[in-house]
């Protein structure tokens, strides 16, 4: 299974907030455990997701220099359950940034139910523990970074197609 | 500017969020790291909570100081802090109360310094300095 827990940025707004969706399928692995005959999204992954969308914003604010690293879940308070067919908009607004660290406040819906709400911390690794996971940026290296390049170029594409003709 | 005891009731609570620790476990010279179970990545956290609640600024190292004495030879021997060492604590953290370290200055307990009457004293310096200063009377 690939830890990507988001499918699409729907909104960024650098420095601010982002908005991301994930959709959930039967397909997906972990529903088979959990739990059988019965399943729904863990609240863990859901959180997973309110980070990859968190930790995007904070690591695009220092456009990706810092190791963002979720350290700490202040609260989170879960409202619903998630199921399979559901899609889930995950809105994250920045709280605090700063060179040691971030913090930010989430929201998860399905329609306009809300499913969860959150608050994480992350640490930005370089600052707090320097040269200790070495120089490459293990966290922003493949699919969470490309994801929001994918969504850059979703974004150039809608406004190619929606301008107006010359 | 809030009072003494309002500063107090605020650091209490910003404190009983960040820790999740129970309110009748803050009190005055209850330590951080050892009476409250805080944890390194803790004290941003404490420092973000205190910035929103009193709408002030906190410059990095100002309220928590990371590793002041880490290899200064001038500051520590000997796992004890010097007659330097201890001056440079006074100067860079004049909020804290030094009396019962400067007694037995081990640098291992140095963390015993942070405890809830800290943060309630420095939250009031700053406030005060952030102050506009008071038109004078001719």
């Amino acid at each position: 299974m690939r830890w990507i827990w988001i499918d699409r940025f729907l909104a960024f707004d650098r420095g601010k907030s982002a908005r991301a969706l994930k959709n959930l399928s039967l397909a997906e692995d972990y529903f088979a455990d959990h739990f059988p005959g019965y399943p729904v999204m863990p609240g863990s992954l859901i959180l997973e997701g309110l980070a990859q969308t968190g930790g995007i914003l904070v690591g695009e604010a220092n456009d990706f220099r810092e190791k963002v690293v979720l350290a700490k879940i202040l609260w989170a308070r879960f409202h619903r359950e998630a199921f399979p067919g559901d899609q889930l908009i995950y809105d994250v607004e920045l709280l605090n940034l700063r060179a040691e660290g971030a913090a930010v406040r989430g929201r998860v819906h399905a329609g306009d139910a809300l499913v969860a709400e959150a608050e994480l911390f992350f640490a930005h690794l370089d600052q707090a523990r320097s040269g200790q996971f070495g120089d490459h940026n293990f966290v922003f290296s493949g699919e969470l970074k490309h994801l929001l390049g994918l969504a850059k170029l979703q974004a150039d594409q809608a406004d190619n197609s929606g301008g107006p003709e010359n | 500017m809030p009072n003494q005891e309002e500063i107090y009731t605020k650091v209490s609570a910003t404190l009983v969020e960040a820790l999740n620790v129970d309110e009748d476990e803050i009190k005055p010279s209850a330590t951080l790291q050892g009476d409250l179970g805080a944890e390194s990545i803790d004290f941003l956290d404490i420092v973000f909570r205190l910035e929103r609640e009193f709408g002030i600024k906190i410059p990095r190292g100002e309220l928590f100081p990371e590793s002041i004495f880490q290899g200064d030879p001038e500051f520590v021997q000997d796992g004890r802090v010097t007659e330097k060492g201890l001056a440079e604590l006074r100067a860079r953290m004049p909020f804290a109360d030094l009396s019962t370290f400067e007694q037995n200055p081990e640098l291992s307990a140095i963390s015993d310094l942070f405890t809830v009457d800290m943060i309630a004293r420095y939250i009031q310096t700053k406030l005060s300095e952030g102050k506009p200063a008071e038109p004078s009377v001719n």
